[in-house]
C-alpha cells in the first residue's frame, strides 16, 4: 500500500516552550486547574465581595429604619431609580428598534455612517454626555438660547433625556444585531402567505426575535440604573438611587441598605425576565388585514423612518455632541495651548486621563486572562450543563447591578478586611467587576458560534487542547475578543458611579462630573474652570473615543472573524 | 387557474447577471422544473415570480396580470422554501392557518382549511407540534399544507426536496407533484437534481448562467438535447472531439483523435468543422474480442463499478480517449479490468454539436 511522505518536522516544528505548554495541555490536571482558577477568582474577586461587603455592616441597617425622614428619602430614591429606567428603557424599545430596522433594511449608502453615528452615545464618557446634554436642553447656550429662556432645567425631564440618549444606542446596537442574524426567509414566507409588511413584522419578525428585544430591553434598563456622573450633572434637586447613595456616602447604613436593595431588586428583574423572558407569548395574535395594509403603505413608512430619524438627530445625536460648541471657542482662543502645555487645571485633567488609561489598561488585561477560561467554561459547558448554565447567570449579574451600589460594598468589603491594599487595586477590582461579564458574553458568544466539529475536526488532526485553542478558535475570535477588550476598556475609562465611591482618586470622568462641571453648573461665576475649558476637556475625551469607535468598526468589519 | 409568463426577465446582483433575458410560458396546472446547477440563477427566477425580489428588466405575467409591482402578498402565491421556513414560534395547526388569518378569512373558514390541508398531508394528529418536534419529512408536509391553505393558485417550490433523506425524498416528490395535479394549480419547482425533475415534471427549463437552454418535456431533453450542456446535464453522456471528414445525406463522418473514423447523424454541421461526439453510456454495446465492426473501437476496461442495477465500465479506447459504458448488471455479461474489448454505437443514436467557442471543459462546468 502506498503511504504519503508527510516529510521531516524541521519546516513545521514549534517553539520548545509552545510544545511543552501543548503537551500540557493535554493533562487532565492542568486543564480542572485552570478552569478552577478562573471559578475561584470569580467567585473571590467579583461575586462574593459585594454581597459580603453588605454583610458585614448588616447591624447598621436598623438605625437607618429607624430613621423614617431618612428611610423615606431612601424608598423615593429607589423607587425613582426604577421608574426612570423602565420608562426609558420602554421608550429606547419604542424608538430604537424602528432605527435598527432602518440600518438593516434600508438600501441607501449613508446607511453606514448612520450606523455609526447611532453608536456616539454608547462611547462617548456619560460625564461628557451629562453636559453635552445640560448645554444643549438647559442653562447655558442651545436651545434656551434660541427661545430666550431655558428649555428644560436640571431635575427629572433632563435625567430621562440624559438616560435615553445614553441607554438608546445599546438598544439600536443588539436590534441591529438580530436583524442581520435574523432568517430573512421566515418573513418572506409570511408575506407570501398573504401578510403585510407590518403584520409580517408583528406576528413573524418580532416574536422569533423576542430574546434580543428582551435583552436591549434589560441592558437598556441597567444602563439606566447606573449611572451616576452624568445623572449628577443634569439631576437638579431629583433624586435616585446612586445620587442618594453619593449624597449619604459617610453613612454606612444608609449606604448598605439602599445599596442592598438595588442589587436585590435588580438580580430578581434581572433573574426574572431570563426565566420568564422565553414564556411570555405574543400578546396579540389577532390579525386586522385591512388596517396594517394601510399601515405598511410607503407614505407610512416613510413618516415612520422620518420620526425615527428625527428622534435620532434631535433627542441624541445633536445634543451627545452639542459640547463641540464650547470645545471650538476653546480652539479659536488661548485655551487650547494652555492645555497643552498641561498649565492651571490643566495638570490635573492630564493626570485624571493617564489615570483613567492606565486603570483601563491594567483592567482589560486583567478580563483577558481570568474572563477567557471563563468564557470557554460557558460556551462549551465545561463543568455540565446546570452548573454551566448557573455560572452564565451569575457572571452577568454585576451588568445589572448599579455599579454605585457595587462600588459602595465593594468598598465595605476591602477597607474592613483588607485595609492595606492600596486605593489603586481597589479602584482596579471595582471596575474588574463591573466590565468583567462584558467581555465573558462577548467571548463565549463567539466561542458559542463555532462548531465544536471543528475542535473535533483538530483534535483528530493531531493538536493537543492548547494548540486546538491557537491555531483555531483564537484566529476566529480574535476580532470578537479584540472587541470585548475595548468596550472593557472604554467601560472602565468611562465609569463614574462606583469610581467615586470607591477610591478618592480623581479619574478622567470623575475629575469632570465632580470638580469640573457640578461646581460650574451650580454657580458659574465661583467655577474653578470656565465653559471653554470644560468644553475642551470633554472634547479631548470624546476625540479619543472617537479613535476607539474608529478602531473597533475596522477591526470587527474584518473577514473570517466571528 | 394562472398561468405564467416572463418576458424578457433579467435580474442582476452588482456585476453578476443572475437572471439574463428569460422567456418562459409555464402553462395553466402544469408542473414545471426549472433545472440547473447551483448559481444558475433558477432559485433567482422562482423569487422573482414570487415577488421577492424585483427584476431590473422585463415583465412577469401571472395570469393577464402584470406583477412586476404587485407585492408577494397579492399575487395568490404559495412558496415553499429549501429550508421550510416553518415559523418556530408556532405549532403546526397555527403555522398552517397563518395565511388565511392573515388574508382575513373568517375564523370558521379558516379552520376548515387548516384541517382540510392537514387531510390532504397526512398529519392531522401532529397538529400541536412545534417545527422542532416534527421530522424533515413532517416539516416539508407542513410547509406545502401552510403554502396551500393560503388559497394559493400558484405553487412555487424551492429545492422543497433538498434537505431530506434519500428515501422519504423519493416518496414525497410523488405526493408533491399528485397533490397539484389534484388541486388543479400551477406548480414551479426549482431543483438540481435532474432525476427528481425528470419523474416529476411535465416540462423541464434547464439552466445555466442565468439563461434558459432549453426547455421541453422530459424525453425530449433526453433524446434530443440541443446543447452539450443540456446532454452532459440530463442524463449522462460520452463526450469526444473531431473533426468532420465528410458529409452526405445519411450522417456524417468524424474522424475522432489517433485517425479513428465513426458514423453520427448531426444537422447544419459543415466539413472540416471541429465538434463534439455525444453518446449516452447506455446505448454503447460492449463485447468481447477484437474483431472491427462498422462503428466500432477497440479499447480495454480500464476500471468497473458494481452500482447495483448498472455495472459501470471505464475503457480505454486505442486513442487513449475514456469511454464510460453502463450496462444491466443481471442480465448481461460481465467483464473485468484489463480485458480487451469491442465497443459499438449506432449513429442514429448520437448527437453531434459544434465544438464551444469557450473549450469543452468551460461548457461543462457546472459550478
Amino acid at each position: 500500500m502506498k503511504s504519503l511522505d508527510v516529510g521531516g518536522k524541521t519546516n513545521l516544528s514549534k517553539s520548545k516552550i509552545i510544545e511543552t505548554l501543548d503537551k500540557l495541555s493535554s493533562k487532565t490536571t492542568i486543564k480542572n486547574t485552570i478552569y478552577l482558577t478562573s471559578i475561584i477568582i470569580f467567585l473571590v474577586l467579583i461575586l462574593f465581595p459585594p454581597i459580603l461587603g453588605i454583610i458585614i455592616k448588616w447591624g447598621l441597617i436598623q438605625d437607618v429604619l429607624d430613621q423614617s425622614e431618612l428611610m423615606s428619602e431612601a424608598v423615593n430614591a429607589i423607587s425613582a431609580s426604577f421608574a426612570v429606567a423602565f420608562f426609558v428603557s420602554f421608550i429606547d424599545v419604542v424608538a430604537g428598534v424602528p432605527m435598527a430596522w432602518i440600518i438593516t433594511r434600508g438600501k441607501s449608502r449613508w446607511l453606514n455612517v448612520l450606523d455609526t453615528l447611532s453608536d456616539i452615545p454608547f462611547i462617548v464618557p456619560t460625564a461628557t454626555l451629562g453636559y453635552s446634554l445640560f448645554l444643549f436642553w438647559g442653562d447655558f447656550g442651545g436651545l434656551s438660547t434660541l427661545f430666550g429662556a431655558t428649555f428644560i432645567s436640571p431635575g427629572w425631564l433632563l435625567v430621562i433625556l440624559l438616560h435615553f440618549t445614553f441607554s438608546y444606542p445599546v438598544v439600536v446596537r443588539v436590534m441591529v444585531g438580530a436583524l442581520l442574524d435574523y432568517k430573512l426567509e421566515y418573513e418572506q414566507a409570511s408575506r407570501t402567505l398573504g401578510a403585510a409588511p407590518l403584520t409580517a413584522a408583528r406576528t413573524v419578525t418580532f416574536p422569533i426575535l423576542k430574546h434580543s428585544l428582551i435583552a436591549s430591553f434589560t441592558l437598556a434598563f441597567a444602563r439606566s440604573l447606573s449611572e451616576t456622573g452624568a445623572t449628577m450633572m443634569v439631576a437638579g434637586a431629583f433624586v435616585n438611587g446612586p445620587i442618594f447613595i453619593r449624597k449619604y456616602i459617610g453613612e454606612e447604613g444608609a449606604l448598605v441598605l439602599v445599596s442592598f436593595i438595588l442589587i436585590v431588586l435588580s438580580s430578581s428583574i434581572f433573574v426574572a425576565i431570563r426565566l420568564l423572558g422565553p414564556k411570555l407569548r405574543t400578546p396579540i395574535r389577532k390579525v386586522w388585514p385591512k388596517t396594517e395594509r394601510t399601515l405598511s403603505n410607503p407614505l407610512v413608512e416613510h413618516s415612520r423612518n422620518g420620526v425615527t430619524l428625527l428622534t435620532f438627530f434631535i433627542i441624541v445625536l445633536i445634543p451627545s455632541l452639542f459640547v463641540a460648541f464650547p470645545a471650538f471657542e476653546a480652539i479659536l482662543t488661548d485655551v487650547l495651548p494652555e492645555a497643552l502645555n498641561g498649565l492651571g487645571v490643566w495638570g490635573d485633567y492630564w493626570k485624571s486621563i493617564s489615570l483613567s488609561y492606565s486603570v483601563g489598561t491594567i483592567v482589560t488585561l486583567l478580563n483577558v486572562v481570568i474572563g477567557l477560561p471563563m468564557a470557554i467554561i460557558i460556551a462549551r459547558r465545561k463543568i455540565g450543563n446546570a452548573p454551566s448554565a448557573v455560572l452564565d447567570t451569575l457572571v452577568n449579574i454585576p451588568i445589572i447591578v448599579p455599579s454605585v451600589a457595587l462600588g459602595a460594598s465593594l468598598k465595605i468589603f476591602w477597607t474592613e478586611n483588607f485595609s492595606f491594599i492600596p486605593e489603586i487595586w481597589l479602584l482596579i477590582f471595582a471596575h474588574l467587576s463591573i466590565t468583567y461579564p462584558y467581555f465573558v458574553r462577548s467571548m463565549s458568544a463567539a466561542i458559542e458560534r463555532i462548531s465544536i466539529e471543528l475542535e473535533e475536526a483538530g483534535r483528530t488532526l493531531g493538536a493537543k487542547p492548547l494548540g486546538v485553542f491557537r491555531t483555531i478558535i483564537f484566529p476566529l475570535t480574535k476580532y470578537s475578543m479584540f472587541s470585548g477588550a475595548i468596550m472593557v476598556f472604554t467601560r472602565s475609562v468611562s465609569e463614574t458611579g462606583a469610581t467615586l465611591v470607591v477610591s478618592s482618586l480623581k479619574t478622567a470622568p470623575v475629575l469632570l462630573a465632580e470638580y469640573w462641571v457640578s461646581p460650574y453648573i451650580q454657580n458659574p461665576m465661583n467655577s474653578p474652570v470656565t465653559r471653554a475649558e470644560i468644553g475642551l476637556g470633554c472634547g479631548f475625551l470624546i476625540l479619543l473615543s472617537f479613535v476607539i469607535l474608529l478602531i473597533l468598526r475596522l477591526v470587527t468589519r474584518r473577514k473570517g472573524g466571528y | 387557474m394562472p398561468d405564467v409568463r416572463l418576458v424578457n426577465v433579467t435580474k442582476r446582483f452588482g456585476n453578476i447577471i443572475a437572471v439574463d433575458r428569460v422567456n418562459l410560458h409555464i402553462y395553466d396546472k402544469e408542473y414545471l422544473s426549472l433545472l440547473g446547477p447551483s448559481g444558475c440563477g433558477k432559485t433567482t427566477l422562482l423569487r422573482l415570480i414570487a415577488g421577492l425580489v424585483q427584476p431590473d428588466e422585463g415583465e412577469i405575467y401571472i395570469g393577464d396580470r402584470n406583477v412586476n409591482d404587485v407585492p408577494p402578498e397579492d399575487r395568490d402565491i404559495g412558496f415553499v422554501f429549501q429550508t421550510f421556513a416553518l415559523f418556530p414560534h408556532m405549532d403546526a395547526w397555527d403555522n398552517v392557518t397563518y395565511g388565511p388569518r392573515v388574508k382575513g378569512f373568517d375564523m370558521k373558514r379558516a379552520e376548515t382549511v387548516g384541517h382540510e390541508v392537514l387531510e390532504l398531508v397526512k398529519l392531522h394528529e401532529r397538529l400541536d407540534a412545534y417545527p422542532n418536534e416534527l421530522s424533515g419529512g413532517m416539516m416539508q408536509r407542513i410547509a406545502v399544507a401552510r403554502a396551500l391553505a393560503a388559497g394559493a393558485k400558484l405553487l412555487l417550490l424551492d429545492e422543497p426536496l433538498g434537505q431530506l433523506d434519500a428515501k422519504v425524498r423519493n416518496e414525497i416528490r410523488y405526493e408533491i407533484r399528485e397533490m397539484a395535479k389534484d388541486l388543479g394549480l400551477t406548480a414551479i419547482h426549482v431543483t438540481h437534481d435532474q432525476a427528481e425533475a425528470m419523474a416529476i415534471s411535465d416540462r423541464i427549463a434547464v439552466i445555466k448562467k442565468g439563461k434558459t437552454l432549453q426547455v421541453g418535456k422530459p424525453e425530449e431533453l433526453y433524446m434530443k438535447p440541443k446543447s452539450i450542456f443540456v446532454a452532459h446535464f440530463i442524463g449522462e453522456s460520452n463526450f469526444l472531439e473531431g473533426y468532420v471528414s465528410r458529409v452526405s445525406r445519411k450522417g456524417v463522418t468524424i474522424e475522432l483523435s489517433g485517425g479513428i473514423k465513426v458514423q453520427a447523424v448531426g444537422k447544419n454541421i459543415k466539413r472540416e468543422e471541429r465538434v463534439v461526439l455525444a453518446i449516452r453510456p447506455e446505448i454503447i454495446v460492449i463485447e468481447k474480442g477484437i474483431e472491427r465492426r462498422k462503428n466500432s473501437l477497440f479499447g480495454v476496461i480500464e476500471r468497473t463499478t458494481f452500482e447495483g442495477t448498472n455495472i459501470r465500465y471505464g475503457v480505454r479506447l486505442e486513442n487513449q480517449n475514456l469511454v464510460v459504458v453502463v450496462k444491466p448488471s443481471l442480465s448481461e455479461e460481465w467483464f473485468n479490468a484489463g480485458e480487451k474489448v469491442n465497443v459499438s454505437f449506432s449513429p442514429r443514436n448520437t448527437h453531434v454539436f459544434a465544438y464551444p467557442q469557450t473549450g469543452l471543459r468551460e461548457e461543462l462546468a457546472v459550478e
